[in-house]
């Protein structure tokens, strides 16, 4: 399928998918020149919704880019928080109380299956079934629920803070989180019966839209991408941050790198995140909230710093450089969709524009985290 | 005032030949208008249930004007006309969709004489005219200069021609145990129970039902529906082949879609499921019809908000490599038993 496909420049037309096309899913353009139906080259455009998010944190004080980290990848915002937070906090060697740790987790994992809930609406909404995106939505919107009694708001959250997170989470939040971990199995096995059986998605996705294990080296593609291509990596295991290490959960790797396979790893990420806010759940120890000696004015001493974690659409990088003033001097992202898009140029060449359409769903990408 | 009828027929059948056809193109219109105007609000009602929502709720009791306020809407728009296109298919496409769906109901009969124009080769004329409406859809594809207009346009073509034939071949089989054209003949051969409809004549050709499948599969790849709604597939070619349309232009496409629809079922109702017969044998009549028509155009909308869509090459490989070869055997078998008995 992704052998190279040429023909002479004047056999082929080019069309722009996009930025404003149903299935690009924002503001993405991809710039495709077509052989008939056949993709002879597609080139990934950027930038349309740039919001300048590494000047903006030049210009302003630590805490104050904290909503900016809300904003990138609106919809797994508490990952993009979680590492601001652990990379000022390594900045600043604080150490985070234990219960906070624990609500970050949950408060993390509850927001990656909401985000794995709109990629599979809106996956399955690209191969043409629309029903299935009002169930997913249906059950984001549990998610969304128990997180805004928290966080008190429901898509670009800026709930933690260096040190720990502000509100607690009470027993009405822990005992709807139970009530959500017990539904969300059953629908997981309504989606696999309803959805993943079908015949027609079965021809779709299965042996079409490889993303080999040496194509995601070439682009620096991390998360599901990666995992559906056989390279078994996950931050949350391999380079242990927060509490992971205390909690027992596989990563799902599939080695047939179709689109079939980023779609099972997705599918399972979620049950696997279930076990984890199950355990974090079982194991929630009282204490504080809140480190105590959080300097009231954010100064991280002089230097080089990197945090990064794991998003739903994979490795999360930041790296901030502080001269020791109130102002970071730098802040680098690293975002997942950013290496994850530029596959999509080589990875969908010779194919037919319905598959490249269906492969570019399986990437998951949101526009804002690619043009940052 | 039926002999009174028959007197003015007696004594000006010109006149009462203009007459009737005056009503029969008035009934055909007011039928079709309203089907499609009310099937777009049955689908969205449907789709509302199906996907846990309520569906048009606003507009009049149970959304039931909702239809109008589209029309209204439809109509009060401005009809863009894009730049550089081909002017005069450009508007005739759509209403070559619409009139090729109405022109199909003159040879339908709903009920015993219910039927605007009888022609013994009525069924063949349905087919010609359903075979004009993919022009339609191709015309105005291609005058749209536009390049996902233009690739919907080549999918239409194939499509349409891919399924046609086993659906030509499925007919021609049925037609060996009918052996008329005349829907209105193939519909009294069916009396009796359910066990008479051609669907379950067993004895005829024991591949009966499964011509009966292909057909229906036939007709959702004719109508363009999903799985089979390649030529709009939103989620590729953004609106296919009427993405330059809006306004009424539009309007004619989505109503000739939803005509298409009640053609495909009506016909599907008559060739294999007794047409105005009832399943037991008592009170024959168009309710029956009616009933087995909207049971089939509810299964199609069903199926539409159930399924994704399948791809171009994987609905041709449907066509060529499953249906064609399962249709050929059907019309061979048939055919032999035919000769036999």
């Amino acid at each position: 399928m992704n052998a190279e496909y040429q023909l002479p420049e004047d056999e082929c037309f080019v069309l722009n998918l996009g930025p404003q096309h149903p299935s690009t899913h924002g503001v993405a353009r991809i710039k495709l020149t077509l052989d008939g139906e056949y993709i002879c080259k597609a080139e990934p455009v950027l930038g349309y919704i740039h919001r300048m998010h590494e000047k903006m944190a030049e210009n302003r004080t630590w805490p104050q880019f904290f909503p900016n980290t809300g904003r990138l990848d609106y919809l797994h915002a508490l990952a993009y928080n979680q590492n601001y937070a652990c990379l000022v906090e390594r900045a600043l060697a604080i150490e985070v109380p234990e219960r906070a740790e624990y609500i970050r987790v949950i408060t993390t994992e509850l927001n990656r299956i909401a985000s794995h809930m709109v990629w599979y609406g809106a996956f399955v909404l690209d191969l043409g079934g629309f029903t299935p995106l009002l169930y997913t939505f249906d059950d984001r919107e549990q998610i969304l629920d128990l997180l805004e009694s928290v966080t008190g708001s429901r898509l670009t959250f800026s709930y933690f803070r260096f040190g720990g997170v502000p509100n607690d989470i009470d027993d009405d939040f822990i005992a709807g989180t139970k009530t959500f971990i017990s539904r969300m199995r059953e629908r997981i096995k309504m989606y696999h019966a309803l959805i993943t059986k079908n015949v027609i998605l079965i021809n779709r996705l299965k042996d079409i839209g490889f993303i080999p294990a040496e194509m995601c080296r070439k682009y620096g593609a991390s998360g599901p991408v990666a995992r559906g291509a056989g390279i078994d990596y996950d931050v949350r295991r391999n380079e242990p941050y927060s509490i992971y290490d205390r909690f027992e959960f596989e990563i799902p790797v599939y080695h047939e790198a179709d689109s079939m396979a980023r779609y099972m790893v997705r599918m399972d990420e979620i049950l696997q995140s279930l076990r984890i806010i199950e355990q974090a759940i079982a194991t929630l120890p009282a204490g504080p909230i809140m480190a105590d000696k959080v300097p009231k004015l954010i100064r991280p001493p002089k230097g080089d710093y990197y945090h990064a974690v794991e998003t739903a659409r994979g490795r999360l990088g930041m790296r901030a450089v502080s001269d020791g003033s109130a102002i970071p001097w730098r802040l680098k992202l690293r975002t997942p969709c950013f290496s994850n898009m530029l596959i999509f140029g080589e990875a969908c060449r010779g194919m037919l524009l319905a598959d490249a359409v269906a492969l570019f769903g399986s990437l998951d990408l949101v526009i804002p985290d690619v043009d940052k | 005032m039926l002999s009174y009828l028959n007197y003015l027929n007696d004594t000006m059948p010109c006149l009462m030949a203009i007459l009737r056809l005056i009503v029969c193109i008035v009934c055909i219109l007011a039928f079709v208008g309203l089907n499609a105007a009310y099937l777009v609000w049955l689908e969205r009602k449907l789709a509302g249930r199906i996907q846990r929502r309520i569906g048009p709720k606003e507009v009049g009791p149970f959304g039931l004007l909702q239809p109008l306020a589209d029309g209204i809407k439809l109509m009060t728009k401005q009809l863009f006309l894009p730049d550089g296109i081909d002017r005069i298919l450009y508007l005739l496409a759509p209403m070559l969709v619409m009139t090729t769906a109405f022109m199909c109901f003159v040879t339908i009969p709903f009920g015993e004489g219910l039927v605007a124009r009888e022609l013994d080769l009525g069924l063949l004329a349905i087919f010609a005219f359903a075979s004009i409406n993919v022009l339609g859809l191709l015309l105005g594809a291609w005058a749209s200069r536009n390049k996902y207009s233009m690739i919907s346009s080549a999918r239409v073509v194939s499509q349409n021609v891919a399924y046609e034939i086993p659906m030509l071949l499925v007919v021609a089989s049925l037609l060996m145990v009918t052996g008329t054209l005349n829907l209105h003949d193939i519909v009294a051969e069916q009396a009796g129970g359910f066990w008479n409809w051609n669907v379950l004549r067993l004895n005829a050709s024991p591949l009966m039902p499964v011509a009966f499948l292909i057909f229906f599969v036939c007709t959702l790849a004719e109508t363009n529906r999903t799985p089979f709604d390649l030529a709009e597939a939103e989620s590729e070619l953004v609106a296919g082949s009427f993405t330059e349309y809006g306004s009424m232009g539009f309007g004619l496409f989505f109503m000739g879609e939803y005509a298409n629809m009640v053609v495909g079922s009506t016909l599907i109702s008559i060739l294999f499921l007794g047409g105005w017969n009832c399943p037991f044998g008592i009170f024959p009549g168009p309710h029956w019809l009616f009933l087995k028509l909207y049971a089939l155009i509810s299964t199609v909308m069903w199926i539409r908000w159930t399924f994704p869509r399948t791809t171009f090459y994987g609905l041709l490989n449907l066509s060529w490599k499953v249906l064609i070869p399962i249709a050929l055997v059907n019309l061979l078998i048939t055919g032999a038993l035919v000769k036999v008995f």
